[in-house]
């Protein structure tokens, strides 16, 4: 068994995206047994993801970026909509469940890195078992031994930590045991969800780096799942916005930052604490992006020659040069009046409240 | 409004804390947590504490309130209040003091709310208790206590379930500003919630500490956030303070090599993508030394002889 990553396959399909999400729809019923309310937590996602390519998918909690990642993971079924792999549709193919073959295209890494390793067991039987189901272990002992210690050095693991325990190791190396364990599949696809949210933050931007280096040096296509827009930014090639369950925004990751487009996306990167920054606080700017997210009333690309707006149609409106692919959707689109997200329901700050009128309050 | 122009606070220490140790005492070995660490922090002052977990910060902020349960015990030092010596104070003491005198917003704070009681019956709760109003008085000030948070006076017959987080965070805030304090500790107070929450809480925070005037001792791991709030900080590794000075020289010219690892952690949201490295696992730093002013206000551990060696060739290794 070979493990080089051009088979004649990958080669002759290289034209084909990694992952395509063709307007991806999941609903949860909400109610009694027999009510027929539903919340949208997915609508009409498009996304693509190259090969060799990592696409950042940020939103806040609620955005229903988890839920994204469920549905592809096949953890979820989504209600509508269709998700290829290699130009295959998997939803099509596996109809009930998720296949061993889509197991060994499509593998994930979770956010909590002491939740998702057994502690009953040495960090060698983690990486063996996803060889042995694999078929991906070698004919002999040997071999296998062999990948082992490969797959350890490639997660800048000592080769000896594989008799250890988990709860030997710390958050990083566990994270890294975990990419580990994806990684003895051959995938062309890691799911990685908030997969760093739950480590020190000095060993963060280590996992970040080894992303990075599996898909440079494996061609790893990557969808990661983040809130952290900075770390979107540091490793993403790409960057979509979610908001209510749907794409707003969506291009090259140090475009989209630098010139956001969408009102929603600005709100996001202009409260990410920086202290670089010159500008500060200002609630009035604050309460106009958020009517401009819920209820907008004008569109900055009205007038667009190419898609005209629409408040019906989610339009994709292109940003600057083509070459960023950097798109965003119409504002006149609203957000499903159910799907508002809580911290844009929350209670808009009244703008340009006097400060005496709170000090005379505060000593009164 | 940007830090520059708050104004730093007299030099008249509300808060000062001298080689404070503590220890978790087990019944075969014991872990130093807190290892001789000294600050203080000045009249209407945010002074910030970093660092990541297990690094001691919170059992300090636990020592101050004299929190600490066994097996944790303050093994040396001392820590004054306002002239006061906490160590030394009675239950009676010590129940004013809470409150009244240091008031503390824990990690989770939203969920320490009681949630058979309405918001409106939590806040009186501390009027009636530590101030001793009436009823009625007590309804009004807890009215105003919201306004004050920016959150609708009708609030207060909700129960906590009914709040969104950044509510019920805020809410948590008006209470521990209800008496007053002159000092407020507030640990991880944003860690929970997303982004655009936490921005306006920190607003918040920073409004208030304007109107009110209090002292605050600000714990986090992130350092953006805490460069923004903070007028002085403190970064803490193994229990010890290995760099404090004024939190824009922390930020621009970080100098011990714990602390620039902290500051590397964070990509920039400007600027082109450089590689960035963290500290390289299996790092550690032992004996820390104990300050030395390396310059003017800018306090740094020295890095002693056994200091693990972090050139910048191995830097760029780690990054590749």
């Amino acid at each position: 068994m070979s493990h080089s990553l051009t088979s004649p396959v990958a080669a002759s399909t290289s034209r084909t995206p990694a992952l395509e999400i063709r307007g991806l729809g999941k609903s949860f019923p909400i109610g009694g047994l027999f009510s027929r309310d539903s919340v949208r937590a997915l609508h009409g996602v498009d996304l693509t993801i190259n090969r060799g390519e990592i696409v950042a998918l940020v939103g806040e909690s609620g955005s229903g970026k988890s839920t994204l990642a469920r549905c592809v993971a096949r953890l979820e079924k989504p209600t509508r909509g269709a998700i290829l792999i290699d130009g295959v549709d998997i939803l099509k193919r596996d109809r009930f469940q998720a296949s061993r073959a889509f197991r060994s295209q499509l593998q994930m890494v979770f956010q909590d890195p002491f939740g998702s390793l057994n502690p009953a067991h040495r960090i060698e039987h983690f990486l063996r078992r996803s060889l042995a189901i694999h078929g991906k272990g070698g004919g002999s002992a040997e071999e296998t031994v062999r990948r082992l210690e490969e797959l350890m050095t490639t997660v800048g693991l000592q080769a000896d930590m594989l008799n250890s325990y988990p709860h030997e190791l710390s958050g990083g190396q566990r994270q890294r045991v975990a990419i580990a364990r994806a990684l003895a599949v051959e995938p062309q696809v890691i799911l990685a969800d908030e997969p760093t949210s739950m480590l020190d933050v000095s060993v963060r931007i280590g996992v970040l780096n080894l992303m990075r280096k599996l898909r440079d040096e494996q061609g790893i296509s990557m969808l990661y799942i983040t809130h952290d827009l900075a770390s979107a930014r540091y490793l993403a090639d790409r960057t979509a916005v979610m908001f209510a369950g749907e794409l707003v925004e969506e291009g090259e990751s140090l475009d989209l930052l630098s010139n956001p487009a969408h009102p929603y996306t600005q709100l996001l990167v202009s409260a990410v604490p920086d202290p670089a920054r010159a500008g500060s606080y200002d609630p009035v700017r604050r309460a106009e992006l958020r009517q401009a997210v819920m209820a907008s009333t004008t569109c900055a690309f009205d007038g667009d020659p190419n898609q005209a707006c629409s408040a019906e149609e989610p339009v994709r409106h292109q940003v600057g040069d083509p070459e960023n692919r950097h798109w965003v959707r119409c504002h006149l689109y609203r957000p499903w009046a159910g799907a508002a997200g809580h911290a844009l329901a929350g209670e808009p700050t009244p703008p340009g409240r006097p400060a005496s009128n709170a000090q005379e309050k505060a000593s009164a | 409004m940007t830090i520059s122009q708050v104004s730093f606070g007299s030099h008249e220490p509300v808060l000062d804390v001298k080689d404070l140790t503590v220890k978790y005492i087990g019944d075969t070995r014991s872990t130093t947590a807190v290892d001789r660490v000294s600050f203080s922090i000045g009249t209407g002052e945010v002074f910030g504490l970093a660092g990541e977990s297990g690094c001691g910060k919170s059992t300090i902020a636990n020592s101050i309130m004299r929190l600490l349960k066994d097996p944790a015990k303050i093994a040396g030092g001392s820590i004054s209040f306002g002239g006061k010596d906490v160590l030394a104070m009675s239950p009676e003491e010590l129940r004013r003091f809470r409150w009244q005198d240091v008031a503390m917003v824990f990690q989770s704070a939203m969920n320490s709310l009681n949630p058979v009681l309405t918001i409106g019956e939590q806040i009186v709760d501390i009027f009636t208790t530590h101030a001793g109003y009436s009823r009625k008085e007590s309804l009004r000030r807890a009215a105003e206590l919201l306004e004050l948070v920016r959150i609708d006076p009708a609030r207060l017959k909700s129960y906590p379930h009914q709040l969104s987080g950044g509510m019920r965070q805020r809410a948590v805030i008006a209470m521990a500003v209800a008496l007053k304090p002159s000092l407020l500790i507030l640990d991880e107070p944003t860690t929970a919630l997303d982004v655009v929450v936490q921005q306006e809480i920190m607003a918040q925070i920073k409004e208030l500490q304007r109107e009110l005037g209090f002292s605050v001792l600000f714990i986090t791991h992130d350092m953006s956030l805490m460069v923004e709030l903070s007028h002085r900080m403190a970064v803490m590794y193994g229990g010890r303070i290995v760099e404090t000075a004024k939190a824009q020289d922390v930020y621009t010219n970080p100098r011990h090599p714990y602390t620039q690892a902290l500051m590397g952690a964070f990509p920039p949201l400007t600027g082109p993508r450089v590689p960035l490295t963290g500290l390289p696992d299996g790092v550690k730093f032992r004996n820390i030394p104990d300050l030395t002013e390396a310059a003017p206000g800018h306090f740094v551990a020295p890095l002693g002889a056994d200091a693990p060696v972090i050139d910048s060739a191995d830097l760029a290794g780690a990054a590749r």
